[in-house]
């Protein structure tokens, strides 16, 4: 460990570290634009440079490039170190005076005017981008070329480069955005975007990136198939950033196994897909969105900031028309149930926004069945929104019109509109199949998941300690979902608070004096139930078939598979069977 | 003379089929009354006995119906059902009996109106085959 003075205060650090890093450390900021933590140190902007007193000697020098030493003072912010950087500004500000970065920089420092002389450049030469590519990338596309005023970055032969991958890392650290613009200089290869599953692929994200702001467990997660370490053995720039070391690339997948007592099932739905329904244009128009990508873009918190923008302006006529994807005689039959109130949320959204703004919805009938749905239904139509009423077997049709669409339905005017807002339904989760084959549980018709009794079992599974949540039952919103889901917690604590557990009454029984140990029902048993025992029977050794009470769940299989009617299944012997069809078949 | 009215034992399963025509009922579909249902736990419960059996006190056809293949709600007894019911209508073949008056279905609980189609099918088609007769003429 090394000992050193920052600004007075005694700080102990790592021997190899660097003077920035150290000030870093204790909370000591210094400006930098070409330093990057998990790039070398290259002292390009001369930003960083501080005072350092070593035994008397002063010296001046940059702090991402000087490493600790045992008793020296660094003053971060004499009148010398602030000139100094105040020059540098200066000269950056001449040679980038568009660049909005450097601009704020020179702000920071009180720097209003460069006395030298102005160029036309966006780029600093600070090489990060050239270092992010060559040491975390292991590429190497790009470099500086020439020497003195000549000095640029480029590719080799300034063409486009072969080895290029487009990855977009030059880009993400370019303190001017310069790299961003040059991105199609690079390579011919179009760049990929990494979309955003949680802002409906309207925003950007990363190979590493938190699923959603609200997320529990809120931690971050790797994309395996875009992280370029897992892709290409490169990169690792995340680790290099995490304090807490958090970040190991060997963790592998694990499979947990858990004793349990109960399971809910709360897997939620998907959002239905209008592609396919080409008469509404979506995919085919950008004035075309989904209700899910209208919430993102009204969000706050969303990728515009609760900006509405349109082919790059604000729409002044908006058109939403319900049940996309709902109450389809021909595909999804059922009513999706939130549809109705979440357009009418947003209609109220947009008029808050646009006041002067044309709002027009297409309805079939508005279900506002909830607590203080009506009202707000009322509310809504008191604001000027047009609500009109369609057939749902009448036509309607979105067609192109100069920059915006019109929508042709059926029995109204044309309407011109420059943003439509489909009110898509909900669907089943895509896997929901395979998992109600997993817990062996039911699909109802509409390829939800099935409830033991519409009206008395509403959260029960045909399972036992199986219990439905939510949308993955039926679409519902919610209120319903918390109620549904307060239900399935209670009738789990039904389970769990008992100190007997009830097994099934229609158990298999095995008369001993007739089995002749087989064992066909052993094999027939599909939850190893039955085993064969060696019991003293008259003063013989005989095996006869067992039955474990606990484990039989009275299925009744063994029953029929027994060739010496040995075995009896409580409730359905083969006596109580054949009563029944003699009674049956007298007719 | 009347039309024959078939006579239908039906071993439906618990957990999909009896659910099933349990909500044919609920949901008001119409369907030919001429079956009569045993409830069994599962469709593996049913042994080729009690099938011969049904037919021999006068059913004039059977029909066993079960959970779809993999929906199971005991994992597997209805593909120990199917196996034992086409190895029966074989022999049923032998025995001077058509094999058609045997019918396995699959009906889910949410297949109401299936159940209700199976029943109407079956009653048709046995109407076709007409009355069971298995006296041993001398």
């Amino acid at each position: 460990m090394v000992k050193l003075s920052i600004n007075g205060q005694e700080v102990e650090v790592k021997e190899g570290q660097t003077i920035l890093e150290a000030a870093n450390s204790i909370g000591i900021e210094i400006p930098t634009l070409c330093y990057h933590k998990a790039l070398s140190p290259y002292g390009a902007c001369r930003l960083c440079v501080v005072e350092i007193n070593h035994n008397g000697n002063i010296m001046y020098h940059t702090s991402c490039q000087f490493p600790v030493m045992e008793g020296i003072e660094v003053q971060t912010n004499t009148e010398r170190v602030l000139k100094g950087r105040k020059i540098m500004v200066e000269l950056m500000l001449a040679r980038c005076p568009e660049s909005e970065k450097i601009q704020e920089l020179a702000e920071q420092f009180g720097v209003k005017e460069t006395r030298f002389k102005k160029k036309d450049e966006d780029c600093i030469l600070c090489g990060l981008c050239a270092r992010i590519c060559q040491e975390r990338m292991g590429v190497g596309t790009i470099d500086f070329i020439n020497r003195g005023i000549e000095r640029d970055i480029k590719p080799p032969f300034e063409t486009h480069s072969e080895i290029c991958r487009v990855c977009g890392a030059c880009a993400s650290v370019c303190p001017t955005g310069a790299r961003t613009l040059e991105l199609k200089e690079l390579s011919l290869r179009e760049p990929n975007p990494i979309l955003s599953e949680f802002n409906e692929g309207l925003a950007k994200r990363h190979p590493i990136y938190i699923p959603f702001p609200q997320s529990v467990p809120k931690i971050p997660v790797i994309d395996r198939e875009k992280c370029i370490h897992f892709l290409l053995d490169e990169c690792e720039t995340c680790s290099i950033f995490c304090e807490a070391e958090a970040i190991k690339y060997d963790q592998e997948d694990e499979i947990i196994e858990l004793d349990i007592g109960a399971i809910v099932v709360a897997s939620g739905f998907d959002s239905f897909d209008p592609t396919a329904e080409t008469k509404y244009g979506y995919g085919e128009f950008p004035n075309v969105i989904t209700g899910m990508e209208f919430e993102r873009l009204v969000s706050a918190s969303g990728p515009t900031e609760g900006h509405i923008e349109v082919n790059g302006k604000e729409p002044t006529n908006i058109v939403f028309i319900q049940c996309v994807g709902s109450r389809d005689k021909d595909g999804n039959e059922y009513c999706s149930r939130v549809c109705c109130m979440y357009t009418a949320k947003q209609a109220h959204m947009v008029r808050d926004k646009f006041p002067d703004s044309e709002l027009t919805i297409y309805f079939t009938d508005v279900r506002a069945f909830g607590k203080g749905f009506e009202e707000f239904y009322n509310r809504v139509q008191g604001e000027n929104i047009i609500y009109l009423r369609r057939e749902l077997d009448d036509t309607i049709q979105v067609v192109q019109n100069g920059n915006g669409v019109v929508v042709k339905a059926e029995g109204h005017p044309d309407i011109e509109a420059d943003l439509v807002v489909l009110a898509t339904g909900l669907i089943p989760r895509e896997d929901s199949k395979e998992l109600a084959q997993t817990l062996n549980i039911n699909l109802s018709a509409d390829g939800f998941f099935l409830e033991a009794h519409p009206k008395l079992r509403p959260v029960d599974t045909f399972t036992d300690g199986i219990f439905l949540a939510g949308s993955c039952q039926s679409p519902k919103d919610i209120p319903d979902t918390v109620a549904q889901a307060s239900s399935a917690a209670s009738r789990v604590c039904n389970i769990l608070s008992q100190k007997e557990l009830e097994i099934e009454a229609t158990i298999a029984y095995v008369d001993e004096t007739l089995c002749r140990a087989c064992g066909f029902c052993v094999d027939a048993c599909p939850y190893q139930a039955i085993e064969l025992v060696r019991i003293q029977y008259l003063g013989h050794t005989t095996d006869v078939a067992r039955v474990n009470e606990a484990l039989c769940k009275g299925c009744g299989t063994c029953a029929a598979a027994c060739l010496n009617g040995a075995i009896r299944q409580l409730g359905y012997t083969d006596g109580q069977i054949l009563t029944i069809i003699k009674a049956f078949g007298e007719n | 003379m009347d039309e024959f009215e078939p006579n239908i034992i039906g071993f439906l399963c618990n957990w999909c089929s009896y659910a099933g025509a349990d909500l044919a009922g609920t949901s008001r579909i119409q369907y030919p009354t001429n079956i009569k249902i045993i409830r069994v736990m599962c469709s593996g419960r049913i042994e080729p006995v009690f099938i011969l059996e049904s037919l021999k006190k006068g059913a004039d056809g059977v029909l066993i119906s079960g959970c779809h293949f993999g929906e199971c709600h005991y994992k597997s007894g209805n593909y120990k059902a199917n196996r034992r019911i086409k190895l029966l209508k074989k022999y049923l073949k032998e025995m001077g009996v058509d094999p058609n008056r045997v019918r396995f279905e699959f009906v889910s609980a949410s297949e109401g109106h299936r159940f209700a189609d199976v029943v109407r099918e079956f009653v048709e088609e046995l109407k076709k085959i007409g009355p069971i007769s298995l006296q041993i003429t001398p």
